[in-house]
């Protein structure tokens, strides 16, 4: 036994340097693992069935108007989702719809236009030009850099990890085949199929 | 056919949770003839409709989401701060969710503290029961389980996915040789149930039911011997005893929200190495201030989850990792003992795909930037190790009870705390090595290192132990100081091995069933 003497239970109650080490952050399944969750993107709310939507006209490439954050609003925080995760295959469209829930989410709305401001601001005291008309990616991510550990930016990025990576739009475009049972799974559709090694 | 009990009748045999554990003692007990038993489960009755090819629709569903903190020095503290664990609430337990392997102990995994000797800072202690005992139980568990490949079943192995084959390919370009794959999962049709599809979701649930889970094997076959009752949505909040110190009740709160007390002739806990001893220390009473069965402090101590970590590794051309089993090829060569490299237990490399969804969340948890997406964006060129390896008992690793933050049900909050031993941060770095060089052997290009998932296997919590003082319960799971009451899950461990748990959880239960019902039969219990 390495156990020196037998301990109470109040002593078992706290573990050495426990009760400093508590974190305690929101109590949703995804919180519980650090992500936030975004009403409108991703989980739980499954996403629209119909195929990639061909990017719009003009040059924001997206369907969403941003009509509460406003469109410039808009339009950075796409830039800002692409600049986090940066897939060059994947069009805005999907980053658009990533973070088009905010638009609609009342009670984030003044964190996410004070996030935005900043970001401008920021931009605008280091190149001179908003956020999203910063050409190059290393100089955008100067700016995120500067707020990384900003809730806003934590609030953000943990959205896309499920508003981007569960979204059925992107796995293709990304390798994953999703769902598979409904086909009978891979037994007859390539679960042995390699052919380079 | 299903049977119902009175809540006052007290010669009802209750089982605490329907998991790998008390699903399968549940049935054992019953086709032993037992008459009156009782299965109380926190969680929900799913079918198997209600099993999606989905990783997040399924976590949110099925996963127990009860409040629970992470503490001590491990990345769960900061990374998953309510997730230490990842466990099923619900009918089956989280043999809905596991993915299937079924290893066995080695020899010497049962005595650790004489084959390792003192080591500073764990708690290492030999268990009560030894492999040459455990034997003939592990096989039935490998016959009733169907364990694909394994001599006991007679069923065949699983075919080789391409995940398995280039795992096993680099495996042998590096030397290793030991290269395994026992699946509780049918290899054909077996026991009812449909030979596996590939469908490649095993820890989403199997939406066919190939996989073994109690859910639809041991719990319908229980169900059947019109000598089980399974009340789902029932928590159990605590356990009473009588004067004398024997346990004669459990309260627990039904699926209406209402309190309920279930007289008892025996209790069996089975609730996972959080609750199970969480529940022993919320049930202590005037007569047993500590909680129950604690006399020797050690109820919530030596909490133990596998010392692991993972890796995804970026291949030239597509691999298609998630086609297919989860688990692909498992390297058994570091699983041996040999304590020339620098550490005491040993590791498999287990070959274990997750979809793009989870990929994602668990790469870097909080990471971000083309450092993670260039990476993803090979998703499909993909393999994907999840290192198991031995961890070391630690006393201050455990399961305490937070002192004013209370859950919905009214119980203290479980404060889940787990810090590495050095044996376990020298362990994980050599299985990450290793896995690199077995991955670059057969031309990756780039191998991202990830932090371990939360934690799926809980251990330890209530030991086994020879001596009183030195555990919870005696080698047949059975209470050093309660003797109608049992420990009927993984929390009974002594050592974790370098083996996933639940072939020993099952072995140990059918094991445990004989006990119970011969004591019962001799009017000891
Ligand atoms: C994703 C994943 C993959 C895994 N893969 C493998 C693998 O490949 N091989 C392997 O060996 N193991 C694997 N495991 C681990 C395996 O699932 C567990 O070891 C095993 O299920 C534990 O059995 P148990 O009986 O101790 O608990 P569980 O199976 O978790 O069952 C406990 C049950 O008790 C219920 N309960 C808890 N408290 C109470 C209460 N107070 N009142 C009423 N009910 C209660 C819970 O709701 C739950 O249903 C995996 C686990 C996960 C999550
Ligand atoms: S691969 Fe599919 S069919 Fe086979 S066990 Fe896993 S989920 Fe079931």
């Amino acid at each position: 036994m390495d156990k020196d003497s037998k301990k109470t239970q109040d002593e078992s109650q706290q573990p050495e340097g426990m009760s400093r080490r508590f974190f305690l952050k929101g109590g949703s399944s995804l919180a519980a693992i650090g992500i936030t969750t975004l009403a409108g993107a991703g989980l739980g709310t499954a996403l629209p069935a119909e195929a990639v939507a061909p990017p719009a006209a003009g040059k924001e490439g997206y369907t969403q108007s941003f009509a509460n954050l406003g469109s410039g609003n808009g339009e950075t925080l796409v830039k800002m989702a692409r600049d986090i995760f940066p897939h060059d295959k994947l069009p805005d469209q999907l980053y658009a719809d990533a973070v088009a829930g905010y638009d609609a989410d009342a009670e984030s709305k003044s964190m996410i236009m004070s996030g935005l401001a900043s970001m401008d601001a920021i931009a605008k005291k280091r190149f001179g030009k908003r956020y999203a008309d910063v050409a190059l990616e290393a100089d955008r991510l100067e700016v995120l850099y500067a707020i990384e550990d900003t809730p806003f930016f934590q609030k953000i990025k943990g959205g896309l990890v499920t508003g981007l990576y569960n979204s059925k739009k992107v796995w293709p475009l990304l390798g994953y085949e999703g769902s598979s049972w409904q086909y009978g799974g891979y037994l007859d559709r390539g679960f042995n199929d390699i052919d380079w090694l | 056919m299903a049977a119902k009990f009175d809540l006052d009748d007290n010669g009802v045999v209750v089982i605490i949770g329907s998991g790998a554990g008390g699903g399968t003692l549940a049935n054992e007990l019953a086709q032993k003839g037992v008459g009156k038993i009782v299965v109380l489960e926190a969680g929900k009755h799913y079918k198997l409709e209600d099993i999606e090819n989905d990783e997040w629709a399924m976590f949110g569903k099925i996963s127990w989401l009860d409040k629970r903190i992470s503490a001590g020095a491990w990345h769960h503290t900061k990374d998953f701060p309510n997730l230490p664990a990842w466990i099923v609430k619900g009918v089956g337990g989280s043999s809905v969710h596991w993915a299937g392997l079924a290893l066995r102990f080695q020899q010497h995994d049962f005595k650790t503290r004489s084959t390792y000797g003192h080591v500073p800072g764990a708690n290492n202690l030999d268990w009560p029961v030894s492999y040459e005992e455990m034997d003939p139980y592990y096989s039935r568990a490998e016959k009733k389980l169907g364990v694909a490949g394994a001599a006991a079943s007679g069923m065949p192995p699983l075919p080789e996915n391409n995940h398995y084959k280039v795992i096993a390919a680099g495996a042998r370009a590096i030397g290793y040789k030991d290269i395994v794959r026992p699946m509780a999962i049918n290899s054909r049709e077996n026991d009812g149930r449909p030979g596996c599809q590939q469908i490649g979701f095993c820890m989403q649930g199997c939406k066919i039911g190939a996989k073994w889970s109690t859910l639809y094997t041991e719990i319908p076959k229980a169900l059947a011997t019109g000598r089980v009752e399974l009340r789902p949505e029932s928590m159990v909040l605590q356990i009473q005893h009588d004067k004398s110190g024997k346990v004669n009740g459990v309260l627990y709160v039904d699926k209406n929200g209402k309190k309920q007390l279930q007289k008892a002739r025996i209790v069996c806990v089975a609730g996972n190495s959080i609750e199970s001893p969480r529940l022993l220390l919320n049930s202590a009473s005037s007569m047993f201030p500590n909680g129950l069965s604690n006399s020797s402090g050690q109820v919530g101590r030596n909490y133990m989850v596998h010392t692991t970590a993972a890796a995804l590794s970026i291949h030239k051309a597509p691999v298609h990792m998630y086609r297919g089993t989860a688990i692909a090829a498992v390297v058994s060569d570091e699983a041996k003992l040999d304590t020339n490299r620098g550490f005491f237990g040993g590791y498999h490399l287990e070959g274990l795909s997750i979809g793009l969804p989870f990929a994602a969340a668990f790469i870097r948890p909080g990471g971000w930037g083309r450092e993670i997406s260039s990476a993803l964006e090979m998703y499909d060129h993909m393999t994907c190790v999840w290192v198991c390896g031995e961890d070391m008992a630690m006393e201050q690793n455990g399961i305490t009870l937070h002192k004013t933050e209370k859950d919905h049900y009214g119980l203290p909050v479980p404060v889940v705390s787990k810090s590495d031993h050095a044996n376990d941060a020298m362990l994980r770095i050599h299985g990450l090595a290793q896995w690199r060089k077995l991955n670059e052997a057969v031309g990756a290009i780039r191998t991202v290192d990830m932090p371990p998932y939360p934690a799926s296997h809980n251990m330890g919590t209530n030991r086994m132990s020879a001596k009183p003082r030195d555990g919870v319960v005696n080698k047949w799971g059975q209470s050093h100081d309660i003797k109608n009451l049992f420990v009927s899950d993984g929390s009974q461990f002594t050592s974790s091995s370098a083996a996933n748990p639940t072939l020993t959880i099952v072995a140990l239960a059918i094991r445990q069933a004989e006990y119970i019902a011969d004591s019962m039969k001799k009017g000891m219990i």
